[in-house]
């Protein structure tokens, strides 16, 4: 991981929103109390979700939102790369191509005729995918939504001129921290949290539900060992396995890969 | 056993203890049922107390179960440890401070906030043996006054187990399952009442003022009969005889291969072990980047960043991370601290979402463990 | 009471070994493309004046609001006004390091862990063996032995690095050669120009000296297949393996064996080490991710 060179004075930021459902976008909304400091700190120079105007390159630090789905986009994240001296994709759909990647196992131009009257005016990639497929990336932020803290954290170290805190373990770790009994174990529930980064301060178990996996693969996570224990002990299907791996980070490695091989009838 | 200084209280009696705990001043901390599990927090009174309820617990499973007998602590121990309270989770190391950019002066203060007056209830003899490895490991308060000072005022109610749990191998690690040492009273249930051993002048200060009665000779033979019995049910053993050289051996074995394909390197083993003290600390700054701060949380040894070297980290492998958590706990724990790291509690075994096993596991390099994988000299270690 | 206090190094701030001191970076020098040596002076002068280390022992040294490392100490043990720290900048604590100026604070914890046992070796001819950044802790070893020069038989310092420019202390160590207070055998893994040494590995130095293993205690410090390679080649030598003592690496985070982080077998880097004899830790030395 970089730690990128020193910003400017005051750092301006651009927020970027590709397709997406802009939760993530209003979790920095959401900040409240660390907005107002940030406003003090950074000059937010174009973030069309709170500002109607919108000041022109170059920034300091680009925050992205969703995947890249269209030509426009492929275009525009080619330039936000030029305009930004640091650029971080934040959230599932910016880091994994997220819930609209699941149409990259599907029939695009079937999804098209069902759904718009005139296809052929919708302008679509073959693929909804990560920033990173296009861009280099200096961080990424996971989660849908992300997590308000890793937000901070990340843009004051970016002010710091320091490396952030994002741990890549697994959620159990987080969530046995937080003092939840695991759910695995005392209501026999299947939770992704073993392969699943933390990050997000185990909100699912917390509720006493499974983690869905919406932070993504976690450092080592081992997939196979976790989907035989659900198939052979839990009764989870592989369709149902294929379910569950491909939801918000499907489209990311291993979790992809190893979709592909339960969908295919293959233990990973 | 007659000269067992065993007296009698009546159930009510217990919520005379809580009340005179709370009125010195301490908080009282005890075994609840919450999100389906034993856990333990704040409590006020008998009312709050699972009663009635025991726990089944199994490798990978745990389940609360509506008892016939309602006893007070018809269960083993939580599904947290009182670690949790001795050592927190996430603690502050320090704060910083400073004017302006890196050339001015910092100042540092590590604001103590000292720990409350935990009165713990409800604590078995492992935990108890867990308690005080943990005073080994951690010692000193210069390294951890938090712990120090939560460990000196802290008043253990403790309870002896006769029934233990299914993941429960305390007589193999030598811990219990009867409380013989560090507490202040000791509780046994023996039907509706209590059987009441004081193991301090703070435990009998407090005895003092309850209504009591001595054990008859059958209470004390009911006492005897109940503990032979806990011993003999122990949902698992662990040969402990030689064990730490029986793995010095097995270093190499492919067994840890073996292991890794089932472990999912989750941690939570490590995290719900009564005795794993590891931590990590992370600094952080403002937005501002003049104020700092330093937290220290619990930290496993099944994390690719615990053995981080340069630009990899040393146990990058499951099979090498769980190899140390086992190895560090059975075996190398004797070099590092005069004792074994585990207590035979079984919470590993019974919250390991995939039902690992510790004690078959540790057992089975019983079975291949190589003539010598050690070199008795040093020129045999070496490739030629 | 902490293991470190009941030696000849004292802990600044001993009441809290957990907080780091303020100190200021008092001068830089210039060792390599990457690497510079940090003088630092502990801003409390009574902190200043009972700091002592041994030879081979590390401080934690924090940048502030980015975190601790943990780098060995290189500098004079004799001198109680200055210490240095030759840094390598590649993690993230280090490559803050590398943006400070003269004038700076930084903060230290330490001294930490069991140096060099010069004391065994009296008498002894000494042996150093060090590979890259590993000639860091050996230069307080080195300004120790020349302190006493008479104690100690024949002095030789093997020295590996990656190129020419990459070698560090180069003037102080030709000064040395040149009084024949020890000998001096650098080598380099390649050479561009300018460069009439051996090119090669540290281990084929080995090769070319005579040593006398009944009477020589080896000092080890390299990168971590250096520091295999270069004791095994020892032992078979006949090095005796409680005279070969070797300083490893490894994720050090407190620094008084409480955290858990550098544990290597049954040991904690940071407390019973980062010096190791051979014996004490020949049961998971060249062991994989141990």
């Amino acid at each position: 991981m970089n730690i990128p060179g020193p910003l400017s004075q005051k750092p301006r930021l651009a927020v970027y929103k590709f397709s997406s459902c802009d939760g993530c976008q209003l979790q920095i909304l959401e900040l409240e109390d660390e907005l107002l400091e940030l406003a003090g700190e950074i000059e937010i120079a174009y973030f069309l979700e709170a500002r109607r105007q919108a000041l022109p390159g170059p920034y300091d630090i680009g925050l992205v939102e969703g995947s890249i789905s269209t030509p426009a986009e492929e275009r525009l994240i080619r330039q936000a790369r030029k305009d930004c001296k640091v650029l971080v994709s934040i959230g599932a759909c910016a880091t994994a191509g997220g819930i609209q990647a699941l149409r990259n196992w599907a029939d695009i131009d079937e999804y098209k005729k069902r759904i718009y009257p005139r296809p052929e005016w919708v302008a679509t990639l073959d693929v909804a995918s990560p920033i990173a497929g296009y861009v280099y990336i200096d961080f990424e932020l996971r989660g849908c939504p992300v997590n308000k803290r890793q937000l901070v954290e990340v843009l004051s170290a970016l002010l710091a001129q320091r490396r952030p805190h994002l741990p890549t373990y697994s959620l159990c770790i987080e969530c046995k921290r937080a003092g939840i009994p695991c759910v695995m174990v005392a209501r026999k529930t299947p939770c992704l949290g073993p392969i699943t980064q933390a990050g997000c301060g185990a909100i699912c178990p917390k509720f006493n539900r499974g983690c869905y996996g919406c932070f993504g693969p976690a450092e080592t996570p081992n997939i196979a060992a976790l989907g035989r224990f659900f198939q052979e002990e839990r009764n989870v299907s592989r369709p149902a396995m294929v379910r569950m791996l491909r939801s918000f980070n499907g489209y990311l490695e291993p979790f992809k890969t190893s979709s592909d091989d339960y969908e295919q009838c293959i233990q990973p | 056993m007659d000269k067992l200084p065993l007296h009698i209280v009546r159930r009510p009696e217990l919520d005379r203890v809580f009340g005179l705990l709370r009125d010195n001043g301490y908080t009282l901390i005890g075994p609840t049922r919450r999100d389906g599990v034993i856990q333990y927090s704040e409590i006020r009174s008998l009312a709050d107390l699972p009663v009635g309820y025991s726990d089944r617990q199994g490798p990978g499973s745990y389940e609360l179960v509506k008892s016939e007998t309602p006893r007070c602590f018809g269960f083993v121990h939580g599904a947290d440890s009182w670690k949790r309270f001795l050592f927190p989770p996430k603690r502050r190391v320090f704060g910083a401070s400073r004017q302006a950019g890196p050339q001015a002066p910092f100042d540092i203060d590590d604001l103590r906030s000292p720990p409350p007056a935990y009165a713990f209830v409800g604590v078995r003899a492992c935990e108890i043996a867990a308690i005080s490895i943990l005073d080994r490991v951690i010692g000193s308060e210069l390294l951890d006054p938090y712990y120090r000072q939560a460990r000196d005022k802290m008043f253990v109610l403790a309870v002896n187990c006769i029934e233990p749990g299914g993941t429960c191998f305390c007589v193999s690690m030598n811990t219990g399952p009867r409380v013989t040492r560090s507490f202040d009273l000791c509780l046994t249930e023996l039907g509706e009442e209590f059987g009441v051993e004081i193991g301090s002048e703070r435990g009998a200060a407090l005895f003092k003022q309850l209504t009591s009665r001595p054990a008859t000779a059958a209470e004390k033979e009911l006492f005897r009969l109940l503990l032979e019995r806990a011993s003999e049910r122990m949902g698992r053993h662990l040969e402990t005889e030689g064990l730490p050289e029986v793995l010095r051996k097995s270093v190499e074995s492919p067994r840890w291969q073996a292991i890794a394909s089932r472990c999912l390197a989750c941690g939570n083993c490590t995290m719900v072990c009564p005795t794993c003290f590891c931590y990590n600390v992370v600094d952080s700054t403002d937005l501002k980047c003049r104020k700092a701060e330093r937290w220290r949380y619990w930290d496993s040894c099944f994390t690719l960043e615990f053995s981080y070297l340069g630009p990899t980290s040393v146990r990058y492998e499951i099979s090498s991370r769980y190899r140390q958590w086992m190895m560090h706990k059975l075996a190398w724990w004797h070099d590092q601290f005069g004792t074994s790291g585990c207590v035979g509690c079984g919470r590993c075994i019974t919250w390991c979402p995939v039902g690992i096993d510790i004690t078959a596991e540790a057992s089975g390099f019983r079975e291949t463990a190589p003539p010598r994988a050690v070199p008795a000299t040093p020129q045999q270690a070496m490739p030629s | 009471m902490i293991a470190v206090q009941d030696r000849a190094s004292v802990v600044c701030h001993d009441s809290r070994p957990m907080v780091p001191v303020t100190a200021t970076i008092v001068e830089i020098q210039e060792e390599s493309s990457n690497t510079r040596t940090y003088v630092l002076q502990i801003d409390d002068p009574a902190l200043r004046s009972a700091y002592r280390f041994e030879p081979g022992q590390f401080n934690m040294v924090y940048v502030f609001g980015v975190g601790e490392a943990a780098i060995s100490i290189s500098s004079d043990p004799a001198n109680n006004e200055y210490l240095a720290h030759t840094i390598r900048h590649v993690g993230s604590v280090t490559r803050a390091i590398a943006r400070m100026k003269v004038g700076d604070k930084l903060g230290l914890r330490g001294p930490f862990g069991h140096g060099w046992p010069i004391s065994r070796c009296r008498g002894r001819d000494i042996l150093m063996v060090a590979g890259g950044i590993g000639l860091a802790p050996i230069r307080p070893l080195i300004y120790a032995i020349l302190a006493n020069r008479g104690q100690f038989g024949r002095v030789v310092l093997m020295y590996g690095g990656r190129s020419p420019s990459d070698l560090l202390y180069q003037k102080e160590l030709a000064a040395w050669r040149d009084d024949g207070q020890m000998d001096l055998l650098v080598s380099v893994d390649y050479s561009i120009a300018q460069w009439d040494g051996p090119v090669g590995v540290v281990t084929d130095l080995i090769k070319r000296l005579r040593i006398r293993p009944d009477r020589t205690s080896v000092m080890v410090c390299g990168p971590r297949m250096m520091n295999r390679h270069v004791t095994w080649q020892l032992l078979r030598l006949r090095v005796a393996p409680d005279q070969l003592f070797i300083s490893l690496e490894r994720n050090m985070r407190c620094g008084v064996g409480r955290c858990g982080h550098c544990q290597y077998g049954p040991k904690f880097v940071c407390k019973d080490g980062p010096v190791f004899s051979y014996e004490s830790i020949r049961e998971v030395f060249g062991k994989e991710e141990i």
